[in-house]
């Protein structure tokens, strides 16, 4: 019983990746609109753009974190 | 995917102890690994790689510069050289100026010098003609004077009437001047 | 869902979508000390070979006119250091020989993880977290060292109102403490993630219906895991320049 409670919260937790996706994807398209509204800067910014996905993206991986250890150490 | 996770744990559970990356047992091991690792490879980077790469990277930004240079001077030999070509062809074409005004002089030197012979030939050739034409003037003049004074004596004489040279030469002047 | 249910089912698929990650002793015995060599401690050491191949015998000609090897270990080079001048500042140029060990052991250790029946060092927290806590480590003592108490003033956000100021300065602080977390955490998550989707697929390659589809998927994710082992190095890499900025700049 315990165990399937457990999968439930596995499985709820892995909707944190799709809110990360979200997140990433937020990040990626207001990049490009701006990089099309001002294409000479966009290089300039790219390494910002991996720190702020890579930000997004590290909440998403902490609730696939959640639930692996939900499902393998609880 | 609720299928996916029961059957996976259920199998996982049995063959493995959950999660590897937890077993705590195993971290003495991979930590000692890891720093042999990170100082093997930092000594061979910063000892070796590194500086050889930074060597390499900065002898071709030297070539590089040379060449440049180099260039740069040899560009600058080219626009010297085409400044040297461009000069000596005014040069020449100031030459062939001078020369061409100098043969023009001269040939018209030989033109004028032969024209004013040409002129005095033909001065003298008009003068003897015209001496000429007097003097055939004057003898015809002559005859006219002679046939006129033989014409006259025989009609005086065929009038009958006889007259000495001296009066008849006399009157054919004054008619001829009259 | 409902084909894999079906398939669960059916063949009994079997799972093991960790086990890739075991760390066992390759030569003799259950027993595990500190020294003992492991599949861990072996693609540690083909790590160092590959960087040693690549970065040393890759540049050994020194020719002015490179060829392939030294080519990349050129772009590596050129790289890593534009990113700490950069991002870091001029001044932090001094730790580049150690943001390039990182980014190369990372690098290749993910790079190498991707070869079949191979081992991932990065995928373990034993590891991202050592490697974190050096960053951490370095760019506090780094802070500490070249600014004094200055470096507190990371903390004390000056342009903001004064009432705000403590508040901040608690977040501040606890942002500052969770970067080795979420700096860990990221690097091997991502590279576990990967491996055990592609497992998890490789799974379902046992059903003869599916197994197109599986291979298709897990060509896919492949794809997508070069791509993450690489960008996962350079985003660990860039975010050790940021800290590092801001423990030599700590003005906000």
């Amino acid at each position: 019983m315990e165990g399937d409670l457990a999968h439930i919260g596995a499985g709820l937790a892995a909707i944190g990746s799709g809110a990360a996706a979200i997140g990433v994807g937020n990040v990626a398209g207001n990049f490009l609109a701006g990089a099309l509204r001002n294409p000479s800067a966009a290089a300039s910014q790219t390494a910002t753009l991996f720190i702020g996905i890579a930000f997004a993206e590290a909440l998403g991986i902490f609730s696939f974190l959640v639930a692996l250890l939900l499902m393998f150490a609880v | 995917m609720a299928t996916e996770t029961h059957d996976a744990a259920g199998t996982a559970a049995d063959a493995a102890p959950g999660m590897p990356q937890l077993d705590f047992s195993t971290w003495a091991n991979q930590i000692f690994w890891l720093v042999v690792t990170l100082v093997v490879i930092y000594l061979v980077l910063s000892r070796v790689a590194l500086p050889r790469i930074a060597a390499v990277l900065a002898e071709r930004q030297g070539t590089i510069t040379n060449d440049i240079a180099a260039a740069e001077d040899l560009k600058q030999k080219a626009v010297e050289a085409e400044a040297a070509y461009n000069q000596a062809l005014a040069d020449a074409r100031s030459e062939a100026n001078n020369i061409i005004a100098a043969t023009k002089a001269d040939i018209q030197k030989d033109l004028d010098v032969a024209l004013a012979k040409a002129d005095a030939e033909i001065a003298a050739q008009t003068a003897e003609g015209e001496k000429a034409i007097a003097a055939i003037r004057e003898g015809a003049l002559e005859s006219v004077k002679a046939v006129a004074k033989d014409t006259a004596k025989e009609l005086v004489a065929a009038m009958g009437g006889t007259a000495d040279a001296k009066t008849i030469t006399a009157a054919v002047t004054a008619r001829m001047k009259g | 869902m409902a084909t894999e249910a079906h398939g669960a089912e059916e063949g009994g698929l079997v799972f093991h979508p960790m086990d890739q990650f075991i760390v066992k002793p390759l030569f003799g015995g259950e027993h595990m000390g500190m020294f003992t060599f492991t599949n861990a401690s072996l693609w540690m050491m083909l790590a160092i070979v590959a960087v040693i191949a690549l970065m040393v015998f890759g540049t050994s000609r020194r020719a002015r006119i490179p060829g392939r090897a030294q080519s990349v270990a050129e772009l590596a080079y050129g790289f890593v250091y534009k990113m700490v001048e950069d991002v870091a500042g001029k001044d932090a140029v001094g730790f580049f020989p150690y943001i390039m060990t990182l980014f190369m052991f990372i690098v290749f250790s993910n790079f190498l993880g991707l070869l079949p029946m191979s081992f991932t060092p990065t995928s373990h927290f034993a590891v991202t977290v050592v490697l974190a806590m050096l960053v951490f480590l370095t760019v506090t003592i780094v802070g500490f060292v070249k600014n004094g108490t200055k470096f507190l003033g990371l903390f004390w956000v000056s342009s903001a109102p004064l009432a705000l100021r403590p508040v901040l300065a608690i977040i501040e602080i606890i942002s500052y403490f969770v970067r080795p977390v979420s700096h860990s955490i990221r690097l091997a998550g991502n590279v576990m993630a990967g491996h055990a989707v592609i497992k998890v697929f490789a799974g379902f390659a046992a059903i003869a219906v599916i197994s197109p589809v599986s291979v298709l998927a897990i060509t896919a994710m492949y794809g997508l895991e070069v791509l993450v082992s690489f960008i996962q190095a350079y985003v660990f890499t860039i975010l050790t320049c940021v800290y590092l900025k801001d423990a030599l700049h700590p003005s906000h």
